[in-house]
């Protein structure tokens, strides 16, 4: 019999679970103020998904450009999420985003530099000025190294390879976590006043995304088990290019700069089929022939944009419908060309990254050849539900931050934004955890909670027969990629939820082999209970919004509706164990907020033509 | 020793290695006792340069700096020039980063290539034991940056027969030598830490520092070809030695503007 | 699609064996993958680490055909169609199951390193510097840390002298914190001492391995052991650390060193 006295114990104030950006910036943080903290890892230090981030870290720093300031970022992050975010996480982001670089530089970041020798700003989409702090196209492996190689010195004590099963609460507060170690498969009990949950999102669902594996949302599924609120979740970010071929890298992102260089898509029928997919209210600023599109290339300012640079959802949704009626390419996207568009030497000089990754993983040479690309899931807008400033949960002494948080990035995100979300709210995080512990008292844990979690786990190793947890992985990825994909449809939404309704079941008798140490199948399984309520939560969360809106695309309400604008849907476990679905209304913004948002709005689009 | 799980040829490179220095060593070894033929009218083997002394059987005392042999050397050394004067530049290669991990690799096994175990030595101290003179390159790469000099004086001199100017293959290749020398030497890793690699930033506090941020760049460049510059440079000493051996023995006639 | 034999090591610390499997594989396929598929249709409890399969995260480590590599960045048909591809587990660090092993070692020897510590800002508030120093230790802070090149070099690989020599990865690390241009703190002492830059016999073994293509001898590893030489084994080089660092006789003569070498 499990005797949990038995079972290997860890005491901590706080416990961070997760150890990418945000979790291991929130575990400085509560370090830095007196905490014992611990932090959890479901991989190796360093390892976390944070390394994939290319592009750069948002701050208003004004090094290359001195207008900009804080009020124009805000501005820009609030356009970007199409006004859904939460309005003071969106001005606490903006504000606090310059010193959270400057801090990293002084744990020993190396930023590119500017002439005069500051940290340079590069442009990206969506931000006004050039905004983004970064190292060439590695920005994320800079700063999650710099972390790291900090942390380890601040009496931080870091737990690797250990992954969360549950939370445990006792008079309705936090009081500790259940988890295993990977290694052993032994289960360890920790026991705090605080957990913050910085796990990231939930890509795993979707075959095509350039998440990796440990992305299977196990902070949403464990918040939620343990009654926090989820927010937003209808909101997932497909990038319209990632490869498709060959499988081994299907989902790594072809960046936007490919069709800002002059790319173009086409059919297999060799058609630019972007032509046919051009928005009504667009229609005013996009070419509508190919000799005006090649205007444009050539420099000339009264020509109109491509109708390949249009907005993802569109150019998402326009591959989509290609492969729908049979005009896909050879492994089911879209042939994305440069090679006749531009010399092999500019596009070696301008898109070496992609140039080397085609070149490596694909034996395609972009310079002569075109590539493949199609949707990719790349980001969870949506997530925990948490107070802008505290980042608090509804069930006290639990706090996200980061990619598993909700709200600062409302229905879309800008890039760039991101990795300085996950530094101002970690650091957020910490403080204000570290500030629940000196006001609360360590819980005591129930035994029962403890065994009823660890049987969850171990029944999984004691079948005689069952079912296999990868290949059930696999149906669920198909599921969510056709049901609840880049583009969406009550039909389809209400076909999704009830197949996941069947792997429910399914999940139910799924079998690992005995051996718990080291078991992938094993943990594939567990990860089988998480990722399928983040799964859910997505669906349910998308067909109740009816309208179109940033990362939520529906077929059947293709526009923003203003009624969109007023609510937020928020999924929590019921009372009866079932998920529960409602829209929340939005407060009324902050007036000095709505204030720079929207004079600022009339002003750009007064300046957009 | 020997284990590995690679299957690939991985044997061929550091055998290629330490087949084409064992060339070199055993055509040097006996070029430098042999003590003749090192000179052809105006040409001078590198081998024998700076002549010191004049090899008493042999003719070159044109190029000789003291003479001839002096009568306090004992008589069991033999009268060859070379002798006294290759272990400088031996030294300078013996002692260079990248001779270190061929050597090491092919002949001292340790280890002979990568993920291939080598010699089993209980007590490896790697350069840290009696190789700890490895730490002296710096001092030899002064004494190369020397024989640059000398080997250009040399070329030099291979432009004047007889108070004649002139020039003839022999000229071309005397030249070519110590600038391929030059190209390994300024390449050196110890010259690269000297010239500039030593500062921890170049343009700190003001980033005014540019000279020396410019000339550790260049050599880098060259630095990233050491290995190239190392093999050309003394495959180059050795043909060069070759070609003043051939025409001082009249097998070739050397094509030159005072018709031989 | 066609049939390829691979062979997987599998075990425990106590000994395993080669296990052979046959796998329907695809054009493009990476090492990475057929683990994968050997996971989903042969054996779930096949232990392998894995994130981002891009190259990046630095966690699929693995000899393949005894040659230490990358599993997600290895193509298939970098092998002939008939051979057998074999995959190990990286030989340095203990086995804890399959192709998983231990190397908390290297985290320890991370902690070892006395921490980066920065000078003072500017007045403004700024730190100020010029891209060709970032471009110098960029090249370090490259490093994935997939500990190919602690796997490799023979000094931990084969003499097993982990108590010595902290081996490439952090002499890749020492470097980029001595090189760093805001760093404050000197670690010449402890590398010659402490971290045994005397153990390396510079035979590139690391930079041969490194999938990041980091020059880690020439420009990491060699720059320091010319820093130990400058403080311990060159006593001019001492003594006129000593008279003119930081004086600005020292950089009249560099520069005028400088002027006559043009």
């Amino acid at each position: 019999m499990l005797d949990v006295k038995e079972i290997q114990t860890i005491e901590h104030d706080v416990l961070v679970v997760g150890a990418g950006g945000a979790g291991i910036r929130a575990a400085i943080e509560c370090a830095k103020q007196g905490m014992n903290t611990g932090m959890i890892s479901k991989s190796l230090l360093g390892k976390a998904h944070t390394v994939m981030a290319e592009g750069g870290m948002a701050a208003a720093l004004g090094n290359v450009d001195s207008r900009d300031n804080w009020k124009i970022h805000f501005r820009d992050t609030m356009r970007g999420g199409k006004f859904l975010n939460q309005w003071r996480m969106a001005e606490l982001h903006a504000k606090e985003a310059p010193d959270r670089v400057r801090e990293l530089e002084d744990m020993g970041a190396v930023f590119d530099r500017t002439e005069d020798g500051l940290i340079n700003q590069r442009n990206f989409g969506g931000h006004r000025y050039p905004r983004l702090a970064h190292v060439g196209d590695r920005t994320g492996l800079e700063m999650i190294r710099t972390l790291q190689d900090f942390c380890i010195h601040q009496g931080i004590a870091i737990h690797m390879e250990c992954i969360a099963l549950d939370v445990l609460k006792n008079n309705g507060k936090v009081s500790g976590l259940v988890a295993y170690w990977r290694e052993t498969g032994r289960f360890v009990i920790f026991k705090a006043k605080a957990i913050i949950f910085a796990t990231g999102g939930a890509g795993r669902a979707w075959s095509v995304t350039s998440n990796s594996w440990e992305y299977t949302g196990d902070g949403l599924a464990m918040a939620y088990r343990a009654g926090a609120e989820l927010m937003d979740l209808e909101f997932t970010q497909f990038h319209p290019t990632g490869m498709i071929w060959p499988p081994s890298v299907k989902g790594i992102l072809v960046t936007e700069g490919v069709r800002g260089e002059g790319g173009i898509l086409l059919n297999n029928k060799n058609e630019r089929f972007m032509f046919n997919y051009i928005p009504e209210k667009f229609a005013s600023e996009t070419a509508d022939t190919i000799e005006e599109a090649d205007r444009w290339l050539d420099g000339d300012k009264e020509a109109r944009r491509p109708p390949e640079l249009l907005t993802r959802d569109v150019v998402a949704k326009a591959i989509m419908n290609e492969v729908k009626e049979g005009r896909g390419s050879k492994n089911g996207g879209a042939y994305l060309d440069i090679a006749s568009r531009q010399s092999a030497e500019h596009i070696k000089k301008k898109l070496p990254s992609m140039y080397h990754q085609f070149k490596e993983l694909a034996e395609v040479d972009i310079t002569a050849d075109p590539m493949e690309v199609g949707p990719t899931l790349h980001y969870f807008m949506g997530g925990i539900k948490v107070d802008h400033e505290t980042q608090s949960t509804n069930v006290p002494g639990l706090y996200a931050c980061g990619e598993c948080a909700a709200g600062l990035h409302g229905a879309n995100r800008l890039g760039g934004n991101s990795l300085s979300d996950l530094l101002v709210f970690g650091k957020l995080s910490g403080d204000y955890a570290s500030k629940y512990c000196q006001k609360n008292r360590l819980e005591s844990t129930s035994e029962q909670e403890i065994e009823n979690i660890i049987r969850n786990a171990t029944d999984i190793l004691n079948k005689e027969e069952g079912k296999n947890p990868f290949l059930i992985h696999e149906n669920l990825q198909k599921i969510m990629n056709n049901h609840v994909g880049i583009v969406r449809e009550e039909k389809e939404l209400i076909e999704g939820i009830e197949k996941i309704e069947t792997l429910k079941v399914d999940i139910q008798e799924v079998k690992a082999h005995p051996a718990s140490q080291y078991n992938p199948g094993w943990n594939a399984a567990i990860d089988l209970s998480n990722i399928i309520i983040a799964s859910e939560a997505v669906a349910k969360s998308a067909l109740i919004r009816e309208e179109s809106r940033g990362g939520h695309t529906r077929l059947d309400y293709p526009d923003e509706t203003k009624n969109g604008l007023e609510y937020n849907v928020i999924i929590k476990k019921g009372t009866d164990g079932k998920m529960e679905t409602r829209k929340e209304m939005r407060s009324t913004p902050p007036e000095h907020l709505s204030k720079i948002a929207f004079s600022s709005l009339e002003e750009l689009e007064e300046n957009n033509e | 020793m020997l284990a590995t799980q690679r299957t690939d040829k991985w044997w061929i490179e550091p055998t290629l290695t330490a087949f084409g220095f064992l060339c070199f060593v055993i055509y040097t070894t006996w070029r430098a006792f042999s003590g003749e033929n090192f000179v052809a009218d105006n040409y001078l083997s590198p081998f024998y340069s700076p002549l010191l002394f004049e090899n008493p059987a042999g003719h070159g005392l044109d190029h000789s700096w003291f003479g001839s042999w002096p009568t306090w050397v004992p008589n069991w050394i033999p009268k060859s020039p070379a002798i006294f004067i290759l272990i400088f530049p031996l030294s300078f290669r013996m002692t260079c980063y990248y001779y270190r991990k061929f050597y090491y690799r092919s002949f001292f096994l340790s280890p002979p290539a990568c993920a291939v175990e080598g010699i089993k030595q209980k007590n490896y101290k790697g350069e840290t034991g009696f190789l700890i003179i490895q730490n002296l390159h710096r001092y030899t790469l002064y004494i190369a940056l020397l024989y640059i000099l000398i080997l250009y004086y040399d070329g030099y001199h291979g432009l004047f027969r007889d108070g004649t100017f002139g020039i003839g293959i022999g000229t071309i290749i005397l030249l070519i030598n110590p600038t391929l020398l030059a190209f390994y030497a300024f390449g050196c890793h110890a010259f690269r830490h000297l010239i500039g690699g030593k500062e921890d930033c170049f343009t700190c506090p003001a980033g005014n520092e540019k000279i020396k941020y410019k000339a550790w760049k260049k050599v880098s460049l060259l630095n990233s070809k050491h290995m190239l510059w190392a093999w050309a440079s003394m495959i180059w000493v050795a043909l060069t030695d070759l070609y003043v051996m051939l025409v001082s023995k009249g097998v070739i006639t050397d094509l030159n503007t005072w018709n031989n | 699609m066609s049939e390829r034999k691979f062979s997987v090591w599998k075990g425990t610390p106590e000994g395993g064996k080669l296990h052979d499997y046959s796998i329907e594989v695809d054009k493009g396929m990476v090492v990475l993958d057929v683990v994968h598929e050997i996971q989903k249709l042969h054996d779930s409890n096949l232990a392998a680490r894995w994130n981002c399969k891009a190259g990046k995260c630095g966690s699929c480590s693995v000899e393949i055909n005894g040659k230490p590599k990358l599993g997600c960045m290895t193509r298939l048909n970098e092998y002939g169609e008939d051979e057998t591809i074999t995959i190990r587990p990286i030989k340095t660090f203990p086995i804890i199951k399959d192709l998983v092993t231990d190397v908390s070692w290297n985290y320890e020897q991370n902690k070892k390193i006395a921490p980066f510590k920065p000078r003072e800002r500017d007045a403004d508030g700024n730190h100020r510097f010029m891209q060709r120093d970032v471009d110098r230790v960029q090249e370090f802070r490259k490093c994935i840390e997939c500990y190919l090149c602690q796997n490799v070099c023979h000094v931990l690989r084969d003499h097993e002298k982990k108590n010595k020599f902290v081996g490439p990865r952090f002499m890749l690390r020492l470097a980029s914190l001595e090189m760093h241009p805001l760093d404050t703190e000197n670690r010449i002492e402890d590398i010659k001492k402490e971290y045994g830059s005397g153990m390396c016999n510079i035979t590139r073994c690391c930079t041969d391995v490194c999938p990041e293509h980091i020059q880690i001898t020439d420009n990491a590893i060699i720059p320091l052991k010319e820093r130990v030489v400058d403080e311990y084994y060159d006593p001019f080089m001492k003594l006129y650390n000593k008279i003119f660092k930081k004086s600005k006789l020292r950089i009249y003569i560099i520069k005028s060193y400088l002027v006559t070498l043009r």
